[in-house]
């Protein structure tokens, strides 16, 4: 049984703000991550905040500029359909379908996806470790293999999301409401370092909500696409895994953007990589040369060496299955 | 899903699984349930904690109960509308034995609040009887042999269900995908994803 809570399910944004203003009061999209971390008491809440019944969040459409906006309660089931506007974002399509179980697909909304909780053991156990405010993170001396190689400081999660890596590769907006109107947020900059604030994993504030995310137009000649490696076939998070983003044009890579998962308390992107094959053809020598830049400044931990060579392979087969 | 195998030089090289862990440190910790709970009194509007009146359509038939705002859907179906052909398992989003259909789709009633379910349609097990016979992929479940202990069965009968009313003829690799939400302990993937097969035939035959 979850611990007890109060249950709210606005019609509309502004209610939805308003109800989220109140202390202890936190939104629910598909609650497949929320509910999970309030089985296990991870955090504790007064009200949840459903927005399933603000019928605005919902769906996939065509924006003005010929880009496309995915409304924060779409489902990744919806994300990943084979719709003809998915086809031109394959790289966030194939992220969609590559997270969780069928269920959590058709449960689970992109919104909620990128805003879910890290899955560190320790977080989601009874530690009380830095993330949840205690003094330290129990993973940089216990058991730490699913943890991460780049960007950890005083905490060492990584980032579990498999469309975060994709929207960050395919320079998405994130759209944000809050008790003090709205701003957009370069998917980029959404989400933060433990150096900048090793409790929370995004820039939301208290009441803010992740309304819409904006996937501006891609160039002719641009091809895409995500490659996770996990421990089995069945759901299960990334070990390592790399978005790809490139526009080839007469054969030659023009611009790129490879974003990483599995590897770093957020998407993390790898411009030296990128900068390897700007200009150059994909083809074996230049993607290793690539995978060599991704894995530059890698610091590994006692349980998680193996991923620096995991990477490298998945970086390797990403590249190369764009060429 | 070929792009999502791994290729063997992954994995948990030191041997200890994610899952493996979770029994070792034991989850249930719950003693920390309320952390981070406000204290403050006199909060805008909240919603009430008190049990509310909601009407679930179940089966076809409409259920009216009074359910707590924390209450599964999971916990409402077996508790209080007896419909226990739904199964408690891990009750964290992890084994597909509580696996329902929304609206024709595979969901998992365990991560799901029972308020959540307002406005839609439910179907589960029972749902899927004809009449007092056995549906088409029950009877595929059994003709195929596809369990042992029996446990992840209604799930995994749920869940196929619902991939061939979205795909009506699916290939091996759509069934180990589309299965890939129910875990067997007794491992009989190969006799469910048979089963499945025969399903989709079945149904074809019954027109349904
Ligand atoms: C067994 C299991 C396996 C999984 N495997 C994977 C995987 O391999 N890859 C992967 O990427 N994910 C995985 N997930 C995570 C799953 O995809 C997420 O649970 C899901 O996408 C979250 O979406 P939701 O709508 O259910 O979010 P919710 O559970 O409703 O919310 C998650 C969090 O985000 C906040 N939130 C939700 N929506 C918004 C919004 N619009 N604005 C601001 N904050 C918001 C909530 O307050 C909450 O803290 C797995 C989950 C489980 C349980
Ligand atoms: S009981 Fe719901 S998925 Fe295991
Ligand atoms: S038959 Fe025993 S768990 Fe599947």
């Amino acid at each position: 049984m979850l611990p007890g809570f109060g249950y709210a399910r606005p019609r509309n944004l502004r209610e939805a703000v308003h109800l989220l203003s109140a202390p202890g009061a936190r939104v629910q999209a598909g609650g497949t991550d929320l509910l999970g971390c309030l089985r296990d008491g991870v955090f504790g809440v007064d009200t949840v905040v459903s927005l399933s019944g603000v019928p605005d969040l919902r769906g996939i459409r065509r924006a003005l500029d010929g880009g496309l906006v995915v409304g924060a309660m779409t489902t990744l089931s919806e994300v990943a359909a084979p719709t003809d506007v998915v086809k031109g974002y394959p790289t966030l399509a194939q992220g969609a379908a590559a997270a969780a179980s069928p269920q959590l697909r058709n449960q689970g909304t992109i919104g909620g996806n990128i805003c879910q909780r890290p899955r560190c053991w320790y977080f989601r156990g009874d530690f009380h470790c830095a993330r949840k405010g205690g003094e330290k993170c129990f993973a940089a001396e216990g058991e730490n293999q699913f943890h991460c190689i780049f960007g950890g400081d005083v905490c060492f999660i990584v980032h579990p999301s498999d469309t975060a890596p994709a929207l960050v590769a395919l320079e998405a907006v994130v759209r944000i409401t809050g008790p003090n109107g709205s701003r957009s947020v370069p998917a980029e900059k959404f989400f933060i370092l433990p150096e900048t604030d090793y409790t929370r994993e995004n820039v939301l504030t208290a009441g803010e909500i992740v309304t819409e995310i904006v996937l501006p137009p891609q160039p002719a000649g641009t091809r895409g696409t995500y490659r996770k490696v996990r421990a089995r076939g069945s759901w299960d998070f990334a070990l390592a895994g790399a978005a790809v983003v490139a526009t080839i044009t007469a054969g030659k890579v023009e611009r790129a953007r490879i974003v990483l998962s599995g590897v770093a308390p957020t998407p993390w992107r790898v411009p030296d990589a990128e900068r390897a094959i700007v200009g150059r053809r994909l083809n074996k020598r230049t993607v290793r040369d690539a995978a060599a830049a991704a894995l530059k400044g890698a610091q590994t931990m006692s349980g998680n060496a193996y991923k620096v060579e995991l990477l490298r392979g998945t970086v390797e087969e990403a590249l190369l299955a764009l060429a | 899903m070929g792009h999502d195998q791994n290729d063997g030089k992954g994995g948990c090289p030191q041997g200890v699984s994610r899952r493996g862990f979770f029994t070792a440190v034991g989850a249930g910790a719950l003693g920390a349930a309320t952390l981070g709970r406000s204290q403050t009194p006199g909060a805008p509007p909240a919603g009430a904690a008190e049990p509310t009146k909601v009407t679930l359509r179940v089966n076809g038939r409409a259920h009216t109960v009074l359910a707590e705002p924390r209450w599964t859907l999971l916990f409402v179906l077996r508790e209080r509308l007896g419909l226990t052909g739904t199964k408690v398992g891990c009750e964290r989003g992890e084994c597909g034995a509580c696996t329902v259909l929304l609206d024709g789709t595979p969901v998992y009633a365990c991560m799901m609040l029972a308020l959540e379910a307002e406005g839609h349609e439910v179907t589960t097990l029972e749902g899927l009887m004809n009449g007092e016979e056995l549906g088409p992929v029950q009877q595929a479940f059994l003709q195929e042999d596809a369990f042992q202990c029996g446990y992840c069965t209604p799930g995994q009968i749920v869940a196929a269900e619902g991939l061939l009313r979205a795909n009506p003829q699916p290939t091996l690799e759509e069934i180990r995908a589309g299965m890939s939400g129910n875990l067997c302990r007794c491992g009989t993937y190969a006799h469910i994803f048979k089963a499945v097969k025969k399903a989709s035939e079945l149904k074809k035959v019954a027109g349904r």
